[in-house]
């Protein structure tokens, strides 16, 4: 973001839950569907009594795959759609996720993340939803998911969170977890000259010559909004062009291809990551999330033990940052993987740096965050 | 860490003493031009139940987002002491009310019993200002944040037409932790 020039921007103390419903706001969102569900419950609450204020809708779905339905249809008219739920919900979303990403509809959907499996801990941190973010739902299919870890960050990430999903016609997830939902922190919230809102590409062909998946404008075809008399048949079938069901292997293999590379070949839009203290360190952490700020504590309380430790943080954590990722394993003597579960992007850490560098985990369920200290002790082993 | 504090609120869910731990934090944030970060606890009880908030007040931005060694503590139920009464530095500044906590590690801690809940019937006569009166007793104990930056965080934050009692509630609290120190 540029910061010349800004205007004065408003200070607020809010908890993430709210920061990230304030956001979608502010990023255009007029549609929610959801099924409450701690620790994400009071996105839904105040969406409920701010989108009608702004003359948007909200509605509460009986359940948590109709809510994904709900937000598919009221995506395919044109507006910008938001969902939150937590590890359970995002369990039964699945199928819909699957459908939306492959019909390629813009949504936004937000993952609360609790601990445990099933309904595990529902008021208490968790980071193990992350590979299902992946591979969660059946089929290949490209993934954006993004992991904040301090609340402006929830707010313009937000932001580009959906001005992705219009541009590449995709659903983005947001994984924030208990610790950020209920947290309240100082944040300025930018002004909206500050930011840039995107829409997804609308077809300036006539109707009659309109077809939704139409290469030919780009690997991301122009989307036409329902009841604009444009005609548009999507199916959870692989599909042709024009959105009929086929079994043409060419057609299938080009037409997943081309899925993938809208994020295979946008990497530069979407990849986002801070480093801290990288510059000569010598021994790496990758974090990310609420997670990765006691982590940058760790990498402080070891500088001042004399280790030069230094922090990579994910802001996106699919596609999974593999250049920096190997970038630094080059550097270090070993990396540390602190996540709130027992262990789930260690292994892509693995995957992605080969033998360059030794790799261990710390790993903490039963809803406790990891503390610095915990951290710092495997700094020390490594160092 | 200089220029770093820490304190915890815990009581039985009701008492408000959750909006206690934000009006500490609106406090530094929108007063003194600090940072602070506040989690309460997130439970079923939060009627009834021992139910705590922490809040951390630096100059600097916060990273690690919990506690780990509390300058202040302010407890209105044994039940809240025995599951909340960790994380505290030695020396910290346990302020309880001695009809509702009875027993806490006097040779650890710098204990200060005020009877929060008579003062706040007595002067007050609803229980809605108990956090009131807590806070301003918080503010005759601690010099981290100054009286007055408590008291405008806490106008802010008061529903309108409570003004007059919040501010009396809080002065109540604030003479009598200093007749107790003296």
């Amino acid at each position: 973001m540029d910061n010349t020039d800004k205007k004065e921007r408003q200070v607020v103390f809010w908890p993430g839950n709210i920061v990230a419903a304030e956001a979608a706001i502010a990023a255009g969102c007029r549609f929610f569907a959801g099924y409450p569900i701690t620790p994400s419950s009071e996105i839904a609450h105040v969406m409920s009594k701010r989108l009608p204020e702004v003359g948007g809708r909200f509605i509460q779905m009986e359940d948590e795959i109709a809510a994904m339905g709900a937000l598919i249809g009221a995506s395919l008219t044109g507006e910008k759609v938001l969902t939150a739920t937590s590890g359970p919900g995002f369990s039964l979303k699945q199928e819909n996720i699957g459908f939306a990403s492959f019909i390629e509809v813009p949504c936004v959907i937000i993952n609360v993340m609790r601990g445990g499996p099933s309904t595990g801990l529902p008021t208490a941190l968790g980071q193990s939803d992350v590979m299902q973010a992946r591979w969660g739902t059946h089929g290949d299919r490209p993934v954006i998911a993004i992991t904040p870890s301090y609340l402006d960050e929830v707010y313009t990430e937000i932001i580009r969170a959906f001005n992705l999903a219009e541009i590449l016609r995709m659903p983005v997830y947001i994984l924030l977890d208990e610790v950020l939902g209920h947290l309240s922190e100082r944040l300025e919230i930018p002004d909206p000259s500050e930011y840039e809102l995107l829409e997804r590409p609308r077809p300036t062909v006539p109707p009659e010559e309109y077809k939704p998946y139409d290469s030919s404008f780009g690997d991301v075809p122009p989307m036409a909004d329902y009841f604009t008399g444009y005609r548009w048949h999507t199916t959870g079938l692989n599909h042709d062009q024009t959105g009929f069901p086929t079994t043409d292997p060419k057609i299938c293999q080009f037409e997943e291809e081309r899925m993938e590379r809208k994020v295979s070949q946008n990497l530069d839009k979407i990849i986002s990551y801070d480093e801290f203290m990288t510059e000569d360190a010598e021994i790496g952490i990758f974090a990310f999330g609420s997670t990765a700020r006691a982590a940058m504590v760790a990498v402080s309380d070891a500088r001042e033990k004399g280790i030069k430790a230094g922090l990579l943080r994910a802001i996106t954590l699919w596609p999974f940052p593999e250049e920096p990722v190997r970038k630094f394993s080059k550097q270090v003597k070993g990396i540390v993987v602190p996540e709130a579960n027992l262990g789930q992007m260690i292994y892509e850490v693995e995957r992605v740096i080969g033998c360059n560098c030794p790799v261990v985990g710390v790993n903490k369920v039963g809803g406790v965050p990891i503390y610095p200290g915990e951290i710092l002790a495997k700094i020390e082993e490594l160092a | 860490m200089n220029d770093h504090f820490e304190a915890r609120f815990a009581a039985v869910g009701g008492q408000g003493i959750l909006l206690a731990g934000d009006i500490i934090a609106e406090a530094a944030i929108s007063f003194e031009g600090k940072y602070a970060v506040d989690s309460p606890t997130y439970t079923a009880q939060v009627r009834g139940g021992p139910t705590k908030v922490d809040v951390i007040i630096d100059s600097k931005r916060i990273e690690f987002t919990r506690t780990t060694a509390i300058d202040f503590m302010l407890c209105l139920s044994q039940n809240s002491w025995n599951r909340f009464g960790f994380d505290l530095k030695e020396n910290c500044i346990v302020l309880i009310d001695p009809s509702l906590v009875f027993e806490v590690d006097e040779e650890r801690y710098r204990v200060y019993r005020l009877p929060i809940i008579e003062i706040t019937k007595k002067g007050l006569k609803k229980m809605v200002y108990t956090s009131a009166v807590s806070l301003g007793a918080m503010a005759g104990l601690t010099s981290y944040l100054k009286p007055d930056s408590i008291k405008k965080a806490l106008l802010k934050k008061a529903p309108r037409g409570t003004e007059e009692p919040n501010m009396k509630a809080f002065d109540l609290g604030f003479e009598a932790v200093r007749e107790l120190m003296k």
